[in-house]
């Protein structure tokens, strides 16, 4: 019996790498009058869902996918989040 | 005809393909084969370089599905096995993906898309792609056209490729000289192209295929396959 999980993907640029596009975004924001506002950094959100036997197993397979292809990690980090949900896609 | 072959691979996006191909086939009368990038099948294979554009609308990360394509994996085979793999702006970025070259090249500091005829500084003159540029000095003209061309590896691989001379070119300006001014993308270390640590594989940003016709502005970039032709005979 195999569970479906939600995964929810954070990839973000790793703090050494420069960000061009966070910097411009936040200088736009500071066009805008928006003050105060320091550090913005742009990632990617991925979703999808996995079948797996249970949270380990697709924790490892979330790492797998996020090592091998949907992060680089050479420039970035990633974190995701697992929720088990019913095949429909509603939260169990 | 030469007898050394070339192969060019082509990728669903990739826009350079015919130009090396009008430089190897047409210019240097050398065997040339374009490559479908579901081909497995290599084996005839002696030089391969890998174009740019914009491969599989480079989703994701520039070269980052490429990597995973089928001919990909013969690719890294034709690597390993210490034959020659020439990688130019997007095929620099899938080399660099594919983990054949060490780092990653990421968005221009600027953020532009830069389109301009840049100087290289050509610091490896050994290798199979870059013999043709003898025991010449001075910097060559050749353009680049990229917006994540900047290149970037953690301090630990940027020092180890440092050591090991992987640095093949460096972005200067019409003098020689590398400094921070010449450095149109913000690249660590002026770097525009680089090589593995056997000098078989070289990824480079900038486009030598074009600046390899007088009727383009500058025939600079024609000693990189030309180089290796006459090496051959």
């Amino acid at each position: 019996m195999t569970q479906t999980y939600q995964a929810q993907v954070y990839v973000t640029l790793r703090p050494s790498v420069l960000d061009p596009a966070g910097t411009a975004a936040q200088s736009g924001l500071a066009q805008l009058g928006f003050e105060g506002v320091d550090r913005l950094r742009i990632g990617k959100y991925i979703e999808l869902t996995v079948e797996a036997a249970d949270e380990a197993a697709a924790s490892e397979q979330l790492d797998a996918m996020c090592d091998r292809l949907l992060a680089n990690t050479t420039i970035e980090n990633y974190r995701f989040e697992l929720t088990a949900i019913d095949p429909a896609g509603a939260a169990s | 005809m030469s007898s050394l072959k070339f192969g060019v691979i082509v990728f669903p996006g990739s826009n350079c393909s015919r130009d090396v191909a009008y430089v190897t086939r047409d210019r240097l009368d050398a065997d040339t084969r374009m490559v479908w990038h579901r081909d497995t099948d290599i084996a005839d294979l002696d030089a391969i370089v890998i174009p740019g554009g914009f491969s599989y609308g480079d989703y994701l990360r520039c070269g980052a599905i490429a990597q995973f394509s089928p001919v990909m994996r013969a690719v890294v085979e034709h690597a390993n096995s210490g034959k020659p793999v020439l990688g130019i702006c997007n095929g620099f970025q899938i080399l660099t993906e594919v983990g054949l070259l060490p780092g990653a090249l990421i968005r221009n500091r600027d953020l532009h898309f830069i389109c301009e005829t840049v100087s290289l500084s050509v610091e490896r003159r050994d290798l199979f792609w870059t013999q043709g540029y003898g025991s010449g000095a001075g910097a060559i003209a050749v353009p680049i056209a990229h917006g994540e061309g900047r290149y970037y590896a953690d301090a630990d691989t940027l020092a180890r490729l440092e050591d090991e001379n992987g640095v093949v070119f460096r972005y200067c300006d019409a003098d020689g000289n590398v400094s921070p001014e010449a450095n149109p993308n913000g690249s660590l270390g002026n770097i525009a192209g680089i090589c593995n640590t056997t000098g078989n594989v070289v990824g480079m940003m900038p486009h030598p295929e074009r600046a390899s016709d007088v009727a383009l502005g500058s025939e600079d970039g024609l000693a990189m396959f030309s180089g290796a032709i006459a090496a051959l005979v």
